[in-house]
């Protein structure tokens, strides 16, 4: 292939990483509340619309980035805490179909919301000043912003992690995912943790949403796409697997990327490829514990 | 009251004939009397899967959409007979069927449904992508169908009353179809895989098999309800393969009710009926129907038809 260098591939692999970092968010927050509640959000993409929407708004508001990126995770997660309230809890314990329906219809609520509040054409995506530009990563220039986004990505993902696994709070959530009932008889609401929890991953949801803003159009209709793409993400790296999330949404990233640089007619269908591949080779998921959920 | 009911779900396939022979008169046109027949059937095929063998599948709109644009590929650039294209489309979507269905049967529960709404995207940026044959985004234009004539009678699609009893005697073969299916044994099977999959194993039936064949069989009906859409509509737009189509199906069987005969029909009939009334006065729809939907998934699990049989407590089915 002409033109095709080392550094171009380091590039694109470097795009992936960057467009992998939202999916990992995405899939960790499906995951912690699949892992917690049982249920698939199937609002999860709306959230992370209406999350982009209001990052947009708060920074044209205030003008500071890092203000809209502690605000959004906070509206979002309220709005989840609200939904689980008063929405999911009383399907509990009637089918595991009904919370998946029910964040559906949701879903369609948020949208048009949306559209009422911003109109439909949405909002044109502002990339905060000092973010501006390239810088030289020693193998080409590379966006900044993308490079943030790396970077704001791992320290969250790294503070997920110290939360769950080295704080008091992450071992009632661990410990609620694998037994609820002994967790009730130890003397925790569990109820309050599912609360919390919906929250928190709706939270990141949002969270995702404004920092993908910068790199995408931002409208009513941005969260359909990408939920189908954060469902492929959860079954490649196993359902309920906080690492299985975080290491296939880089990897869809990076295959999406990779392949709109040979083919770029089957970026979107490649990582679906990758999805049946993996269902077809270990359907419970690349870190999915085998006979959970297959 | 509950006599007429029960008279009803016993001879559920002559009521449901009747009542579509006088349903045009019922409603403000004939298109969407149609569109309502046609997504009607569509829902029954998706209920076929989820309603009777509990399988909640997020992908229909791939068949759907397969039937839809195969019979309109048939049409539009092989210059095939009308009839001849619509039975490609019903085999091409059961084909998918058959592909869709070995992978997502695989799994099971709620992972279930994020793989057949996965794999159903794979079938939207196929076709998305195939411009030459499918139209890409605009979707497939000038799918018609010539003046024809049957026993001296001439048959024009462009006279709406005409089209829908042509489409109508379509989906009274698959209504019967479907009625036939539920009352044999394999019915039985489907609805003992919902209530305890297991038990069914240890059973000794086959039920990894099973599964596969209702998945193909209900792909089979919404192909086929795809392709009468393609006929009835001229043309096929690309966001029939788009899960949010899939969704559709799932929002008609709730709100008519799941696992029962008409529900899905009567879902269908009251969504597209209230589309029509809604979208004279606002634009936000969506909005509308989403919350109808959570109304009904929080209070009314049962869905409309499901909930007047329990009040009324009409017997299930007939005889076996």
């Amino acid at each position: 292939m002409a033109g095709l260098t080392l550094e171009l591939l380091g590039m694109q692999l470097l795009t992936g990483i960057a467009l992998g970092s939202i999916y990992a968010l995405l899939a960790l927050g499906l995951c912690l509340i699949f892992g917690m509640l049982g249920v698939v959000n199937f609002a999860h993409g709306a959230f992370f619309m209406v999350g982009a929407f209001l990052g947009v708004y708060f920074l044209g508001l205030t003008g500071n980035f890092l203000f809209s990126i502690l605000l959004v995770p906070i509206v979002t997660g309220a709005i989840g805490l609200v939904t689980e309230r008063f929405l999911i809890r009383p399907l509990y314990g009637r089918g595991i179909d009904y919370p998946l329906l029910l964040t559906f219809g949701l879903s369609y609520v948020l949208i048009e919301i949306m559209r009422v509040s911003f109109g439909i054409e949405g909002l044109p995506s502002i990339t905060p000043d000092s973010l501006k530009g390239s810088m030289n990563v020693g193998i080409g220039y590379f966006p900044k912003y993308r490079i943030f986004l790396i970077a704001v990505t791992a320290l969250i993902i790294l503070g997920i992690w110290f939360f769950i696994q080295k704080t008091r709070y992450g071992l009632i959530i661990k410990a609620g995912s694998r037994d609820p009932e002994i967790v009730k008889v130890l003397g925790v609401d569990v109820a309050k943790v599912w609360l919390l929890v919906f929250g928190i991953g709706t939270a990141i949801a949002g969270l995702s949403g404004i920092l993908a803003s910068p790199t995408r159009s931002v409208n009513p209709e941005m969260g359909i796409p990408i939920l189908a793409e954060s469902f492929v993400v959860t079954v490649v790296g196993g359902m309920g697997s906080p690492i299985g999330a975080v290491v296939a949404g880089l990897l869809v990233g990076v295959v999406y990327s990779l392949t709109s640089l040979f083919a770029p007619a089957l970026a979107e269908l490649s990582i679906f490829v990758l999805m049946a591949v993996v269902l077809l080779i270990r359907p419970q998921g690349l870190f999915g514990k085998s006979g959970f959920m297959s | 009251m509950q006599a007429i009911f029960q008279l009803i779900s016993t001879h559920r396939v002559l009521a449901t004939t009747l009542f579509l022979m006088v349903f045009p008169w019922l409603m403000p046109y004939e298109a969407l009397a149609i569109n309502i027949l046609i997504f009607g059937l569509f829902a029954m095929g998706f209920n076929l899967l989820f309603g009777y063998m509990g399988l909640l599948s997020f992908g229909h709109a791939a068949f759907l959409g397969m039937g839809s644009y195969i019979t309109g590929i048939s049409i539009v650039s092989f210059g095939m007979p009308w009839g001849a294209a619509i039975l490609f489309g019903v085999i091409a979507a059961a084909f998918g069927g058959l592909v869709i269905g070995f992978l997502a049967i695989r799994t099971r529960g709620i992972y279930f449904s994020m793989v057949t709404l996965a794999l159903g995207q794979i079938v939207y940026y196929g076709f998305y992508k195939a411009e030459k044959l499918t139209g890409g985004e605009n979707g497939l234009r000038g799918v018609k169908v010539d003046p024809f004539n049957i026993f001296g009678f001439k048959v024009d699609f462009l006279n709406p009353l005409i089209k829908y009893y042509i489409i109508l005697f379509f989906v009274v073969i698959a209504i019967w179809l479907v009625s036939r299916i539920l009352k044999s044994p394999l019915g039985a099977v489907m609805e003992a895989i919902r209530e305890n999959e297991k038990r069914v194993s240890a059973c000794g039936y086959n039920v990894a098999q099973t599964k596969l064949l209702v998945f193909i069989l209900s792909a089979a009906i919404c192909g086929l309800a795809g392709s009468l859409r393609a006929l009835h509509l001229s043309i096929v737009p690309i966001d029939s393969l788009h899960y949010l189509q899939s969704g559709q199906a799932v929002m008609m069987s709730i709100l008519g009710g799941m696992g029962t005969f008409f529900g899905p029909f009567v879902g269908a009939a009251v969504m597209l009926y209230l589309e029509d009334v809604v979208t004279s006065f606002t634009k936000h729809w969506m909005a509308v129907v989403g919350l109808i939907f959570i109304f009904f998934v929080l209070f009314f699990p049962k869905g409309i038809w499901g909930s007047i049989l329990e009040y009324l407590r009409v017997q299930k089915g007939t005889p076996k």
